[in-house]
């Protein structure tokens, strides 16, 4: 066992893990400071970002804590729910010619409670729901938020129910996204209804228009893409891609992770033995690409030119729960392994080399690439465009499944997992130079300088 | 036994000297009195003259009753005095013109004054007892002294000349603490009893007034009864008058006292100051204190029973004057007695140690930017004065006889405490507990201060002292000794440091009256003992405890030589300013702890096997245990050759895990590399010696330096894998295959700080070895955080030049990119610690790199 800790370089090239592995040289990967905030006394799952400093976590102790992320500080703890945190979203409304950002939180508890940020105050609080909320959805051209659970409920903004529909199946509505013209999608189960919200006066009134049952299983995902296109990912391994106004599928996707009948042995034995998850647990947009986490894969697909960018079968050691698709092309994805690994897209060297293991059809895998920085051997010539997801860092800290991260640019990172804990990480050249900066500024203030 | 000057007589008969002088002998004032006592004893135990063994403070009173008295001293250890004779000395220094000060009726007033006068700052010599002294007077109020004050003086009393000399301003400085404490105290204690006696007198008043309408009543206005009354009852009222004259005069102290300061603020330059400079240094101290007086008297106000005072007071000498823990209050007096032993502890040892400590603490406290780093921490010593401290107080003017009228500058120090002796963790340990033996002094004690006022009853002058036998005098000193021990037992024990000062501890306790040359005898006896409860906290070495006892017990014979050839010599013990006649080149003692720590090498080295762990995390960590881990860091260096790589680890902040079964190697190995370890904090808290169970990730932030359990139960996997987790954030030394993980490192700083063919033998000479190399790495890191130009961006867009400016900077250094590392996390500490300032409150960053780890073996 020890010969293995210590084993060295040697040791590590020979890690029994199906996943790639990094290791420890990392000249992209910037975040080399972390700051642990503890406070949860149980599973962290939810982060929202308040403002420019601040942001909020809550999870399955009740408890939502408002952390500044320059600090580390903990600024403000906001009781009251007395059962796990179901959903949390921010809500930013206009009063007295400012704009406020609160804090709207579903539990199991079946309360929906509404936090000020600033002062800690339960600002409203709904209890006895007749089912838990799922799932919140602000309107902010309505000025409305929505709630899902059951039954879609329409709330103002002074936690006035204004309408709801019938009773749903059991199964509820897990995500909804908003569609133009007051159109709302639900996922509930496998279909996909969409709701028209009727603005008559002061009076809203909702009422399903369509069901759409395209998916062979459960919808986990729902998300907006643009504003003529949103997305979902099922059980199965089913995208959609569909129309926002006549919602239509524009595009479907099949991600089978299927075994290629010559697969190298060894990759063969592993994959028998556990079968492959094929779930799109999550997915985001930045309304060019989406990027789907399918099992403990990533897929990238193009919604304008309708096809795949790039995929990893097995980018984690476990299943992937959260992805951010950046600006700079980069992405980040964690997962249950408890890593964040960050990716770059880039472009496959021109067909050189044989490959060797890894030619899956259409949706095949590159496979197992324990090679710490070699170059991506496995690809598909007869795909255009297609492209490679390398990796360039990863991010070890959390001891148990990373639930969700939320990024403050060049602030920083926040991570937050199982294990009760939230990290925030650092550029540490750049909080390095903050720091000088305070220095100086320090010396001055003291006319030390 | 042939001392020098009996060889250079024997010479100077043969007349050799005159046809041949070797060029390389010492001229004869240079020539040191050989030591002709055991072959391995320390030439250095004994000064010539002295009859002490070392330093001690002296306190003593001019009684109205018995003249001049030692009263206690300090350490309170009747070895330390040997044969110096206390009640002569007491004389001699109670003797020095001490200024006339007004107390009781002064010309053109009709009413007692109080003088609140300052104290005196004198030094005086005595050729004679070849000491020294250091000699401070007060005075203290009592109601039922004459002229209600009594004179007191502490006096430091050395064997040094020079040592006086030098340290004379801080020494002034010290002892004037000292004497504000007890003259706080006093005046609380002062205005208590006026508050009594105003009472008391306010009831007699009444009483007499009663009377004195009864005997106007009953024998009419003008009978002689009457009149009497009358009479007695108008001194009541006179008495009345001055009590709340002197009441007024007490209480209304503070407010005159801070108008001198704000005065003294704007001409400090003005002599004859001195000590109302002294009372700035406490002058917040005497506020409060004062401001108790006043509370404090009030509820005594309601509580206290008054009682008729008979017209005439009893007897000057009937009456039992108070001790001077009832002139001052009980609590202040222990402060006096703690600070007096601060003195002591500050002043020991010699006079070159003290001053190079001096210099090194001023110019210490100049660096508080960087001096956590690698420094230890002596925060306690920071505030006050003592960042004022010039070097240039080389040779300060020192007045021989009355300094009261020498500017007192108020660059002196504040305490300076030996770091060997701060121990706040074995307060608890005090000395023996008290046995029998304090009982027995106590009787003891009683006879013989029955005895003395007895003997002195009679006699109202200071001449008749004389007269006093020897005897008495010795036990009215240790009257006065043991008055004061059976409170040095209730305070804590300043002694008990760890291991070097057994000896002092067990005399402590074992207060016992008696000849001081059976003291001498029994000292074996008393250092034989085992001592079970600082077993494990001294090094239990024999050779340690053993050392300091040949020191102590000294040659008696060989002392009376001493002494017969010095009184031989000076012709008169005229009253001590002799300075100039007397030979300047003593032989430096050394005190028993400055033995003992020069010893420390050799306990190391037997004791190291043991694995003492310098961590008690309740006590702070000393210089001493920094410098036996100097000695296990010499081993580790000539043991591992990847020693370099270990310390460049710990240097640039990345957390070194020290893995092994066996807890004493690894706590050993933790012990030789913390000295290495940046900001180790007071109580060595970045420090984690032996952890058994997991450690998470918050850990890495705390703790730098981790001894890890390896184990073969569920726990042990689980550390395991813990270290796997985290490899990328640690290095791993695996103490039982003899392996490091860790990244490679390539330059020569660290191939000097640990060199494997190092030539220094002695692990306090490697410590400092250490320590120079790392002050020089912290200057240079200071240089880096504090160079503006390579920090603040030319314009907004310019981060990444200001990245390469930083790195070209420290290539011109001629540091290699690890060594940049280390430069750099230094730097990161010092500027963290520059904006948050000492506290460690907050949340902290944990800093890492990405780079590849290799094993290495050896």
């Amino acid at each position: 066992m020890l010969r293995w800790i210590l084993g060295g370089r040697e040791a590590q090239g020979t890690v029994e893990s199906a996943a790639l592995f990094i290791g420890e040289e990392q000249p992209k990967n910037c975040f080399t400071e972390m700051q642990v905030l503890k406070g949860h006394f149980d599973i962290v799952r939810f982060l929202v970002q308040i403002d420019d400093l601040r942001f909020a976590s809550a999870g399955d102790d009740g408890l939502v804590l408002i952390w500044n992320v320059e600090t580390g500080d903990h600024l403000i703890e906001l009781r009251g729910h007395t059962q796990q945190i179901t959903a949390m979203i921010s809500y930013t409304f206009i009063r007295g010619g400012n704009a406020h950002t609160a804090l709207i939180t579903a539990s199991s508890d079946r309360t929906l409670s509404l936090w000020d940020p600033d002062s800690g105050n339960r600002v409203q609080n709904i209890s006895d729901l007749q089912s838990p909320v799922k799932c919140l959805l602000v309107l902010v051209r309505l000025d409305v938020w929505l709630s899902g659970g059951n039954e879609l409920c329409v709330w103002n903004r002074d936690f006035e129910l204004q309408c709801k529909t019938v009773h749903h199946s059991d199964a509820g509505i897990s995500a909804m996204v908003e569609l133009p013209k007051n159109f709302i999608a639900a996922a509930m189960d496998k279909e996909i209804v969409i709701f028209k919200l009727n603005l008559s006066g002061s009076d809203i009134a909702v009422m399903a228009m369509r069901h759409l049952a395209d998916h062979q299983d459960t919808i986990h995902s729902l998300i907006h893409v643009n504003d003529g296109l949103f997305a979902s990912g099922s059980h199965i391994g089913e995208l959609i891609i569909w129309d926002s106004v006549d919602w239509t599928i524009q595009a479907y996707e099949h991600i089978l992770w299927e075994e290629p009948a010559r697969d190298g042995q060894s990759e063969f034995k592993l994959n028998h033995q556990k079968p492959i998850e094929r779930s799109i647990q999550h997915m985001s947009s930045d309304g060019e690409y989406i990027v789907a986490a399918v099992g403990s894969g990533l897929y990238v697909y193009n919604v304008l030119m309708k096809s795949v960018v790039a995929y990893r079968r097995i980018a984690h050691d476990s299943n992937v729960l959260h992805t951010v698709l950046q600006q700079d092309g980069c992405l980040m994805s964690c997962s249950e392994d408890g890593s964040v690994r960050m990716w770059e897209l880039q472009d496959l060297p021109l067909p050189a080399e044989p490959a060797s293991s890894g030619f899956f059809g259409m949706f095949g895998t590159f496979g197992r690439s324990s090679k710490q920085t070699g170059p991506p051997a496995k690809k598909i010539p007869e795909v255009p465009g297609l492209r490679s997801l390398e990796l360039i860092g990863d991010l070890i800290g959390h001891s148990g499944a990373v639930q969700m991260f939320l990024s403050f640019k060049e602030k920083g990172l926040v991570t937050c997992s199982t294990d009760h804990l939230l990290i925030v990480w650092k550029d540490g050249e750049f909080q390095s130079q903050l720091r000088s900066l305070a220095v100086f500024q320090k010396l001055q203030e003291n006319q030390e300088l | 036994m042939i001392g020098s000057p009996d060889v250079v007589a024997l010479t100077k008969e043969d007349d050799f000297g005159d046809s041949f002088t070797d060029p390389c002998s010492l001229p004869e004032e240079f020539s040191v009195p050989l030591f002709a006592h055991a072959a391995n004893a320390n030439p250095w135990t004994k000064t010539s003259y002295a009859k002490f063994s070392k330093d001690f403070i002296l306190v003593s009173e001019f009684s109205e009753q018995v003249g001049p008295q030692p009263l206690l001293t300090i350490p309170n250890d009747p070895k330390v005095c040997g044969t110096f004779d206390l009640n002569y000395f007491s004389l001699r220094i109670m003797s020095v013109d001490y200024q006339a000060s007004f107390v009781g009726h002064p010309p053109g007033s009709n009413y007692p004054k109080l003088n609140f006068v300052e104290d005196s700052k004198v030094v005086l010599g005595d050729s004679k007892e070849g000491a020294f002294a250091y000699v401070h007077h007060l005075t203290l109020y009592d109601l039922e002294a004459r002229g209600f004050v009594r004179p007191f003086c502490l006096a430091y009393i050395s064997a040094d000349e020079r040592k006086i000399m030098h340290q004379f301003q801080e020494l002034s400085s010290e002892f004037s603490k000292a004497s504000e404490f007890l003259k706080s105290g006093n005046r609380k204690a002062f205005a208590n009893e006026l508050e009594k006696k105003l009472k008391d007198l306010e009831y007699t008043r009444s009483v007499l007034h009663k009377e004195t309408e009864l005997q106007k009543m009953n024998n009419g206005c003008y009978s002689t009864q009457a009149i009497e009354k009358a009479n007695e009852l108008a001194n009541v009222e006179k008495s009345i008058y001055e009590h709340k004259d002197l009441l007024r005069q007490i209480t209304s102290y503070p407010s005159r006292k801070k108008k001198d300061v704000d005065f003294v603020q704007h001409e400090t330059e003005k002599p004859a100051d001195t000590s109302v400079i002294d009372d700035t240094l406490n002058s917040n101290h005497s506020d409060v204190a004062d401001k108790t007086v006043e509370t404090e008297s009030e509820s005594i106000k309601s509580s206290y029973t008054p009682q008729l005072i008979k017209a005439k007071s009893a007897k000057c000498f009937d009456k039992r004057l108070k001790t001077m823990e009832e002139l001052c209050d009980a609590s202040f007096f222990h402060q006096t007695r703690e600070q007096l032993n601060i003195i002591e502890k500050s002043f020991r040892g010699d006079l070159c140690l003290i001053y190079t400590s001096q210099i090194d603490r001023a110019l210490l406290s100049k660096q508080s930017v960087t001096s956590f780093l690698f420094e230890a921490e002596r925060s306690w010593e920071y505030g006050g004065t003592s960042k004022n401290f010039s070097i240039s107080s080389n040779n300060p003017t020192v007045p021989i006889l009355n300094l009261s009228g020498e500017p007192l500058s108020l660059d002196s120090y504040t305490t300076c405490i030996d770091v060997d002796h701060i121990k706040p963790g074995v307060e608890s340990m005090d000395g023996p507990p008290e046995s029998s033996t304090s009982d027995i002094t106590q009787e003891t004690s009683e006879a013989a201060d029955t005895e003395t006022k007895g003997s002195f009853s009679s006699d109202k002058s200071i001449e008749a002292f004389g007269g006093v036998s020897p005897s008495s005098l010795q036990a009215n000193y240790f009257d006065g000794l043991e008055r004061k021990s059976k409170v040095s037992i209730a305070s804590p024990s300043e002694n008990a440091s760890s291991s070097v000062a057994v000896p002092q501890r067990m005399s402590d306790g074992n207060l016992v009256p008696m000849d001081t040359a059976c003291c001498i005898g029994q000292d074996g006896f008393i250092f034989e003992e085992p001592l079970p409860e600082l077993a494990q906290e001294c090094c239990g070495d024999t050779v340690v405890n053993k050392e300091p006892l040949s020191l102590l017990q000294g040659d008696p014979a060989l002392q009376v030589d001493y002494t017969l050839e010095e009184s031989a010599l000076a012709e008169s013990p005229n009253m001590g300013l002799t300075f100039s006649e007397l030979n300047t080149e003593e032989v430096e003692k050394i005190n028993i702890e400055d033995v003992s720590d020069s010893t420390s090498f050799m306990s190391a080295s037997t004791s190291s096997d043991r694995a003492v762990s310098p961590f008690t995390y309740s006590s702070a960590l000393t210089l001493k245990q920094k410098k036996k881990a100097g000695h296990s860091a010499l081993r580790f260096i000539r043991q591992y050759p990847f020693a370099q790589q270990a310390i460049f680890c710990l240097l640039s902040g990345r957390t070194l895990v020290i893995l092994g079964v066996d807890e004493g190697t690894v706590r050993k190995l933790v012990n030789a590399l913390f000295i290495f370890v940046p900001n180790l904090g007071k109580y060595g808290e970045t420090v984690q010696p032996w952890l058994s169970s997991p450690f998470q990730l918050t850990d890495l932030q705390r703790w730098k330096l981790i001894g890890l359990q390896r184990a073969a139960s569920p726990a042990g996997t689980s550390i395991l894998h813990s270290l796997n987790r985290y490899s990328r954030y640690i290095s791993i030394l695996d103490c039982d295959n003899k392996t490091l993980r860790c990244p490679p490192y390539k330059g020569t700083l660290v191939s000097h700080l640990a060199d494997h063919r190092t030539q220094i033998k002695r692990g306090s000479t490697y410590f400092f070895h250490v320590q120079g190399m790392l002050t020089q790495l912290t200057a240079k890191a200071f240089l880096y955080t504090f160079c503006h130009h390579i920090h603040l961006p030319m314009d907004i867009n310019d981060q990444g030049s200001v990245t390469s400016r930083r790195t070209n900077f420290l290539l011109q250094l001629g540091y290699t990119v690890e060594e940049s590392k280390i430069v750099h996390y230094l730097s990161e500490l010092i500027k963290l610690h520059y904006i948050q300032g000492s506290s460690k409150g907050g949340n902290q960053s944990f800093c890492f790199n990405y780079t590849t780890s290799y094993l290495y073996k050896i």
